[in-house]
């Protein structure tokens, strides 16, 4: 945590609700998410028990497994659950613009540009918390590899028609997720966490109602009392007032209710299915309604600048997927090869550094952590004077001079950068400290000027300015290319050969998904 | 529920499947055991006490008797700060070697031959204790009468030694245990060995740091008593709560968050870590960042002191506008991050949603 944010928490300790972290909001939120809180089985690890999900917040479809031992009414669970979703994450495929894009024509081996198609939007799914990004990822391991009836009558126990291409798509949205800013699949509490401190640990903050509870304390009570009561306040009968969000249930939720409602459904009782219904709904609601909450909350904050181009790389990646399935493609291997998964790796690293590019000049609040840091700086400038290149056709070289409280790790030479208005960044090198004159320093401008002999207008700082200038880069780029996959190194198990096809997963009596 | 019933069927048929997964994960080349080749010792016995002496005694013999052993739910002692405290694993292996292994069962799978690694690690932290108890027991019946065998072929991936040096003679503890979880979906059992040289050391040595029970107590009031006063039926407690509680505040506690999730006291040490605002409570490694600063308010007080008199001097270099003589390098650090942060928020292009009347002075004053 860097010290602007402990002391962000320390201010909310004092104010008793959090405070901010930014000034803007720093993930895309749809107009239209899709809302999914599901809830598993104690002991079952894994087994699905219920969920609510949705795009609509007044009216969630809720979904049961009144046993959840018993594998067709997974299947049906499983089934209602693609029936809601698949709709939903599809209906983003057809409405598409045309983008260029360079690609390397396989028979020149040239550089040419085609135009592609990329889709307009993209489904987004939210959840309340990280775990269950990792139940996402779960469903999805599960489903992908089944089996319909109609792609092998022989299988023991068909999976319903469109639970495999489910299975697909979960898979993709799990995989997503570890892409550093992306934001087709979000937990709610670390969209909360990352725009908000609370006067609580990290720790405490992956209980959602906690979270909340400080985000947005009701009338009368501070963020530390609401926190307390959604942890722990139970009603008459032992209930938690705010049931956990999941996917694990409460054990006292199980043992008393749940537990006796399941022995009577077993017994074959009237009436027990809905009385389960009723039964997980009561634990789901909350969720559903505190997941909403937060939406709210994050939807108050105005986006920032570079989010939609983050937003437009998840659109590209939906729309690769959605080409995958198109082309007939089998589902994603269960494990990556060396390639790939060094790919993947580059990649969220190439993700990473331009996220915490991109919310620093966004935001003033994230910038002032890397002024912090000794990354940027920013002040007045006091002084420019004009200089040259001596080349035949000499080029602008401004010393541009300015006055800071930072205190920026600058050695002679290190390259500076600094944003320009219409997203362009502008470069300069390190000239030197001003002698004599603490906090004064000089940087010479070499890019963003355009071509010309002399800059084009506003493209130079004048005095009285204030500017600011990273020693990161705005667009930093991933690492070297990796090879193909046919030319993987022995060091990393050679080339992995023809992809063999996945099976499904062996049927046994006991399964939990 | 089924986190009992996995445990039941990873130990189904005498043990020969559990020790069937730990010797096919050794790959050590001996021979497969057989039907009828694993010994299962009785260990029951009446009391704490008893059933670790049966547990140390039902060790001594399978280790002599050469052949493989499996323990179910043996009873170890452990001393911790003075005083015994009794664990039980899951089970232990004696190896015809009469090496020892831990086997610790959980129910969170493996899939794809991965596992949530957060588990795993809590799994190795539990399973190096039990390793700790048996290293000590092993030092303690170091009779000679067993270990004939070790250093057999047996050192293959699995390359253990007599590390630590505290085996004594006799029984040789394995640092690699046998994990044993369900398979991806099913409830079928897969073993991974996992080393645990690393929480064993960490173990080991906060074990050796914890200062003597018997030293806290002399510390503590004269009289000072966590009994419950148990009634007779042995489960309702008659000692009054307040009682109880005072009791336990004569008690110092070094409440972090992570206490949340591994003690029961929790919540009462927090209460009090925020009653008195210790930074601690939001994190451990705040006490680290701040220094000599270990109250929310001081803190504070540091912070904002600092952007009024910052702002002043103008820049942080120059926090001598305040009262301080020598700046401590961490009071330095925190009035230049709340002048930063103030200074952003101002900029907002909105107004912060909860503004908070002592920031908004110092916003002002700043720029
Ligand atoms: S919560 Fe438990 S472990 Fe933590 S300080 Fe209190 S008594 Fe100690």
């Amino acid at each position: 945590m860097s010290l602007i944010a402990t002391l962000a928490r320390m201010e909310a300790v004092r104010d008793g609700r959090a405070r901010p972290l930014t000034t803007v909001r720093h993930r895309h939120l749809a107009e239209r998410p899709l809302v999914f809180v599901p809830l598993t089985t104690a002991g079952e690890a894994g087994a699905p028990l219920g969920a609510l999900v949705g795009t609509e917040r007044e009216r969630p479809r809720l979904l049961a497994v009144p046993q959840p031992r018993d594998r067709d009414l997974r299947s049906a669970f499983l089934a209602e659950l693609a029936e809601e979703m698949l709709p939903y994450i599809e209906g983003f495929a057809e409405d598409v613009t045309a983008e260029e894009r360079k690609e390397t024509d396989p028979e020149t081996g040239k550089k040419v540009t085609v135009e592609v198609e990329l889709c307009a939007g993209a489904p987004q799914l939210l959840v309340p918390s990280a775990a269950g990004v990792a139940y996402v990822r779960l469903l999805g391991r599960s489903m992908r590899f089944r089996r319909t009836a109609e792609q092998d009558p022989e299988t023991p126990h068909p999976a319903p028609p469109r639970v495999p291409l489910l299975g697909r798509w979960l898979t993709h949205f799990g995989e997503r997720a570890r892409v550093p800013g992306s934001s087709l699949l979000l937990p709610v509490t670390q969209l909360l966490a990352r725009h908000w401190a609370t006067g609580q640990s990290t720790l405490e903050d992956q209980h959602l109602g906690a979270l909340l509870a400080w985000t947005d304390p009701p009338a009368g009570l501070t963020g530390a009392e609401a926190a307390l009561r959604a942890e722990l306040a139970r009603d008459a009968a032992g209930q938690l007032l705010h049931p956990p969000a999941g996917p694990a249930t409460d054990p006292a939720f199980d043992n008393k209710l749940l537990a006796p409602a399941t022995a009577r459904f077993d017994a074959g009782l009237p009436g027990a299915e809905q009385e389960i219904r009723e039964l997980l709904e009561s634990q789901l609601r909350p969720t559903w309604e505190a997941v909403w909450r937060g939406v709210d909350l994050l939807r108050a904050l105005p986006e920032g600048e570079r989010v939609g181009e983050r937003w437009k790389r998840d659109r590209w990646s939906y729309t690769a997927h959605r080409d995958r399935v198109r082309a007939g493609e089998p589902p994603q291997p269960r494990r990556d090869d060396a390639v790939t998964a060094a790919r993947k790796l580059a990649a969220r690293e190439t993700a990473q550094a331009q996220l915490d590019a991109q919310e620093a000049l966004d935001d003033p609040l994230v910038m002032a952590g890397r002024r912090l840091a000794g990354e940027a700086f920013a002040g007045e400038v006091t002084d420019v004077v004009m200089e040259y290149t001596e080349a035949k056709v000499p080029r602008p070289r401004p010393l541009v001079t300015l006055r800071t409280d930072d205190s920026p790790f600058l050695a002679d030479g290190v390259k500076v950068h600094r944003a320009l208005p219409g997203g362009k960044s502008q470069s300069a090198e390190f000239a030197g400290h001003v002698p004599g004159d603490p906090g004064a320093l000089t940087v010479r401008l070499t890019g963003g000027m355009g071509r010309g002999k002399v800059p084009e207008p506003g493209s130079v700082p004048e005095k009285g300015d204030r500017v600011c200038w990273t020693l990161f880069e705005h667009a930093p780029r991933g690492g070297p290319e990796l090879p193909d996959p046919d030319r993987t190194p022995w060091t990393h198990g050679g080339p992995p050969g023809e992809p063999a096809a996945e099976l499904p997963d062996p049927v046994t009596s006991e399964d939990l998904l | 529920m089924r986190g009992h019933s996995f445990e039941a069927r990873a130990k189904a048929d005498g043990g020969t499947e559990l020790v069937r997964l730990l010797h096919e994960r050794l790959r050590d080349g001996t021979p497969a055991p057989g039907p009828g080749s694993v010994d299962v010792p009785d260990l029951t016995a009446s009391g704490p006490e008893g059933r670790t002496a049966r547990t140390a005694l039902a060790l001594r013999e399978a280790t002599a008797a050469g052949r493989w052993a499996l323990l179910d739910h043996p009873l170890l002692a452990l001393p911790v700060s003075g005083t015994p405290a009794f664990l039980e694993p899951d089970a232990v292996v004696v190896h015809p070697d009469g090496s020892w292994t831990v086997v610790e069962i959980k129910s969170f799978p493996v899939i794809d031959g991965a596992a949530d690694p957060g588990k795993v690690g809590a799994a190795a932290r539990q399973a190096a204790v039990y390793v700790l108890a048996l290293e000590e027991l092993a030092a303690r019946t170091a009779g000679g009468d067993a270990g004939g065998g070790v250093g057999s072929g047996d050192d293959g991936d699995s390359g253990h030694g007599r590390d630590g040096g505290d085996s004594g003679g006799g029984a040789r503890v394995r640092h690699e245990i046998l994990l044993v979880c369900p398979k991806d979906f099913a409830n079928v059992p897969v073993a991974e060995l996992v080393d645990v040289r690393k929480p064993r050391a960490t173990t080991r040595r906060q074990l050796a740091r914890l200062a003597r029970v018997e030293d806290i107590a002399a510390a503590l009031p004269a009289g000072t008593t966590f009994d419950l006063r148990l009634a007779d039926d042995g489960r309702t407690a008659t000692r009054p709560a307040e009682e109880l509680a005072a009791a336990v505040e004569a008690v110092d506690a070094a409440y972090a968050p992570e206490c949340l999730a591994a003690c029961e006291l929790a919540f009462h040490c927090r209460a009090r870590a925020r009653a008195e605002g210790a930074v601690a409570a939001l994190g451990r490694g705040l006490r680290g960042e701040l220094g000599g600063l270990t109250t929310v308010e001081s803190v504070l007080a540091a912070a904002l002191d600092g952007t009024a008199g910052g702002a002043v001097g103008g820049g942080p270099a120059s926090p001598g506008a305040s009262a301080d003589a020598a700046p401590d390098p961490t009071v330095v650090a925190l009035r230049r991050a709340a002048a930063l942060r103030s200074e952003a928020l101002a900029l907002a292009p909105f107004p912060a949603p909860a503004p908070a009347p002592a920031l908004a002075g110092t916003e002002a004053a700043c720029r």
